[in-house]
């Protein structure tokens, strides 16, 4: 059967016999090259995507004139951004106010290496994997508020505070609902948590703390991502665009990239641990069924599942309204923080009773 | 209770979301509902609301009579001065002397569309249509006159 396992081995032996020494640098300019261009398409298709499911919750059409139904708007609008003059405000510190962008875009791209897209293909297979990107992914509060100082513009500062505010405090409830995942598969390996969901998704094995856990970790990592209704940082109605207010061209661009493909990894880890990745719907007992389901691309599966999951975070974005900041903390600490707390409890006392199917 | 009434709030929170969630939910699912006009493409299939308004005209029937009074109602209702009632004496067969319309001018480049005009005639004389492809090349085109030539009141409109 078609396995990426066999490719990425047939590569290397490959590379090893022709260039030698040089193979792990190769291989690392490949795979660099592979994830940018991930990247580049990820763009594309999520914003389109974003228009189109926002068009048709509103009962409107979205873009529908730029290449068949639409299909070429994104293409059309980075052109234009590519072309656009990058300015730099006069008085801004120039070196943060051009590192920011950038710092933003290399912590999503740090956190593509753990992540399993299908059955063996794995940039970095790490053992504390989920670790290792509830880690990286808060080094990214650092570019915002990069932006929001170095712009020394006070709607940046402002939005840049709120959005350190809220990352760091929504990082607690989405860290504790990854928790329970990790105590229910008993590792932080993420090939690991994807083998231990052979016979079922954590998301129904675990019962209801899964259930609620999973619940947490939506609305958690949609206010780590700044999205509506916790995109307070950019609250276009208050602070015109927020950190980056005075970002324009390609600079900009960078920025709104790294917003979707934070969407596009936090909801790879949400399908990653409660779904089960690649892995295909087993139920257990049921070998027919299974059959069947294996019969389906690992591939497909992941990326089946982690759009559904962008697809919900983009019906939240647009139905609800904006939280006010001390609705969002309130609903932080006094709600989400103190369930997913009592949650872990839960989850623990059925891990260590082995009551979880 | 604390406890009691942290659940109730958390469960009265969830269930309001999820109703917004279900009538957004039912708006994507549902393409039928999509209520954009692909305008330049569609205009002859047009669907415009039967409220919409694009300008005031007057309706004649076949014997080119229509039901203006020449009041001046509309005139004195008309909160920018776009539209300018001439009059006439007409002599009725019966020899008496009676105030008749003569020239509806209207100034579709000063009209709001507010329909008060209409809201004030007391016959019915004026409605608005539907027409909105007003552009010309020449502004003295949009000044225009309602009543047909030689056209005359309705027989028992007073």
């Amino acid at each position: 059967m078609f396995s990426f396992q066999q490719w990425a081995a047939q590569i290397h032996s490959f590379l090893l016999e022709k260039t030698g020494t040089y193979t792990l640098l190769i291989e690392c300019i490949i795979i660099g090259l592979l994830a940018i261009s991930l990247f580049a398409i990820l763009g594309l298709v999520l914003v389109l995507m974003e228009r189109k499911v926002a068009a048709h919750i509103q009962i409107r059409l979205g873009p529908n004139r730029v290449g068949p139904s639409g299909m070429l708007q994104t293409v059309a609008d980075t052109l234009k951004l590519l072309m656009k003059e990058g300015l730099v405000p006069r008085l801004a510190d120039k070196f943060l106010f051009n590192l920011a962008p950038f710092l933003v875009m290399m912590v999503a791209m740090m956190l593509l290496a753990p992540i399993a897209f299908a059955r063996g293909l794995q940039i970095w297979d790490i053992n504390i994997g989920v670790l290792y990107i509830t880690a990286v992914s808060s080094v990214s509060v650092i570019g915002v508020m990069m932006a929001g100082w170095s712009s020394n513009n006070k709607f940046a500062m402002l939005g840049a505070m709120r959005s350190g505010a809220q990352i760091v405090s929504y990082e607690l409830s989405a860290g504790f609902s990854i928790l329970c995942i990790v105590v229910l598969s008993g590792s932080l390996q993420i090939s690991d948590i994807i083998a231990s969901q052979e016979t079922g998704w954590w998301l129904f094995r675990g019962h209801i703390p899964a259930l609620i856990a999973f619940v947490i970790y939506i609305i958690a990592v949609t206010a780590e991502t700044n999205r509506a209704p916790f995109d307070l940082a950019e609250a276009e109605s208050e602070l015109t665009a927020g950190f980056h207010t005075e970002y324009s061209g390609m600079r900009f661009a960078l920025f709104f990239l790294a917003e979707y493909i934070n969407i596009f990894i936090v909801c790879a880890l949400g399908a990653t641990l409660f779904l089960g990745g690649w892995m295909p719907l087993h139920i257990a007992y049921w070998d027919g069924f299974n059959h069947l389901m294996d019969w389906i691309p690992s591939s497909v599966w992941f990326m089946g599942k982690t759009f559904f999951l962008i697809f919900l975070i983009m019906w939240f974005r647009w139905t609800f309204p904006r939280l006010r900041v001390d609705q969002l903390l309130n609903l932080e600490w006094k709600y989400l923080l103190p369930i997913g707390l009592f949650n872990l409890l839960l989850v623990t006392w059925i891990a260590i009773k082995g009551w979880h199917f | 209770m604390f406890i009691k009434e942290y659940i109730k709030e958390v469960y009265h929170g969830v269930n309001s979301l999820l109703k917004g969630m279900k009538k957004t939910g039912y708006y994507f699912f549902h393409p039928s509902e999509i209520i954009t006009q692909q305008y330049p493409d569609n205009r002859h299939e047009l669907k415009l609301p039967e409220r919409f308004r694009g300008e005031v005209v007057m309706a004649h029937d076949d014997n080119n009579e229509h039901a203006c009074t020449g009041c001046t109602a509309c005139e004195l209702a008309c909160p920018n001065g776009t539209i300018k009632i001439i009059t006439k004496m007409d002599v009725t067969p019966e020899g008496k002397k009676k105030k008749a319309l003569d020239t509806f001018i209207y100034h579709l480049e000063l009209c709001t569309m507010c329909n008060l005009c209409i809201e004030a005639c007391p016959t019915d004389a004026i409605q608005m249509a539907q027409t909105f492809e007003h552009s010309v090349y020449d502004r003295n085109k949009l000044t225009k006159k309602l009543n047909q030539p030689n056209s005359k009141i309705r027989e028992g409109v007073e």
